[in-house]
């Protein structure tokens, strides 16, 4: 399947490269139909990797790559179902978007974010999962859950830890603040920085210059420097899990949900 | 360094340019959400670039509560 349109995700082959465009308004925000639809994607990933050597992630949408987890269809599932059953549920959504971050990270395809405007959350991890991210100049990234009494769900801390120094993942995780492109290219977790509304193409030119190179040399190199924390991640699947259960959670995504103040975003 | 006044005047020009709202609009005690019509991700995008232009790091717990654009030039110079 070299072409694929589904309602919050769409990829297609492009010249050796698949391009996967998130297309969910208001900002790619991520529930169970982006999961599904992950999902797809990663099903598909071993045929797609027969005729391509790259895969870019990148947003349609105008706020930003991706906002992060669905707060809001998170909150409606917590008031509908038994407080057991709503974690049961909740456990299993994360170790599914987990086995499809996990997909992409070892992936032998190069696998590049074209990210703009909010990278947030669950939309960082997505990123985070990426062997390169290119960044517009609008770019924002931040890990907000724990104004939400939680950490990283979708591989954050981990990954985080492998990629960066531990006093920048304190930063990031504990003050919850936003880093712009620049700062977080000083970090280390940007490579390239670029022009407002280029990140997409800057992100192509690049996957076409990793073309040129031998596909398996490639994959050996990625499998050698980036190795997948499995432990980790598993770890924090459950103390995410153990997060959820405590009600200070609950009040906080019910607080975040029906705020009507202008900066929700902001701590 | 520059005086708060032209910190003003540089941040209320950035914000008429980015939100297409007329410069003789705004004013320095303007609440910049309801003047600019814009919800927090877009004022992300304007603390991107204050942040660029101004060549300051402004973490976002700094503008908790700043709503009007004289504060938001106190927040700026006191990191230039």
């Amino acid at each position: 399947m070299n072409q694929y349109q589904g309602k919050v995700i769409s990829w297609e082959v492009k010249q050796g490269v698949i391009e996967v465009a998130l297309h969910h308004a208001p900002c790619n925000e991520i529930g169970l139909q982006s999961l599904e639809e992950l999902e797809q994607l990663a099903a598909a990933l071993p045929a797609l990797e027969e005729s391509a050597h790259a895969l870019i992630f990148y947003s349609r949408q105008e706020a930003g790559f991706c906002a992060g987890g669905d707060l809001r269809e998170l909150y409606r599932g917590l008031q509908q179902t038994k407080k057991s059953a709503a974690i049961a549920g909740i456990k299993e959504f994360h170790q599914r978007i987990h086995h499809v971050m996990n997909t992409f990270d070892a992936s032998p395809l190069t696998t590049l974010a074209g990210v703009h405007g909010i990278t947030f959350g669950g939309g960082l991890e997505l990123a985070l999962v990426c062997d390169l991210i290119i960044a517009d100049k609008t770019a924002r990234f931040c890990f907000p859950e724990l104004r939400l009494g939680l950490i990283p769900g979708f591989g954050g801390i981990p990954r985080l830890k492998r990629d960066l120094g531990n006093a920048v993942v304190r930063d990031l995780v504990f003050t919850g603040r936003s880093f712009n492109a620049t700062k977080a290219q000083q970090a280390g977790l940007v490579s390239q920085v670029v022009g407002e509304g280029e990140a997409l193409r800057i992100a192509r030119v690049t996957a076409a210059q990793l073309g040129k190179f031998d596909r398996h040399t490639a994959a050996a190199a990625k499998k050698f420097c980036k190795p997948i924390p499995y432990d980790e991640l598993r770890r924090e699947i459950e103390i995410v899990c153990d997060l959820y259960a405590r009600p200070a959670v609950e009040a906080a995504l019910k607080k975040f949900v029906e705020s009507t103040a202008a900066q929700p975003y902001l701590p | 360094m520059p005086t708060e006044q032209q910190t003003i005047d540089e941040i209320l020009d950035l914000a008429a340019a980015q939100f297409k709202v007329p410069r003789e609009k705004l004013s320095p005690d303007d609440d910049f959400f309801k003047k600019l019509g814009i919800d927090s991700l877009q004022a992300l995008s304007l603390l991107t670039r204050l942040e660029q232009h101004f060549n300051v790091e402004l973490p976002d717990y700094e503008l908790q509560g700043v709503s009007d654009f004289r504060t938001l030039a106190e927040r700026i110079e006191a990191r230039l």
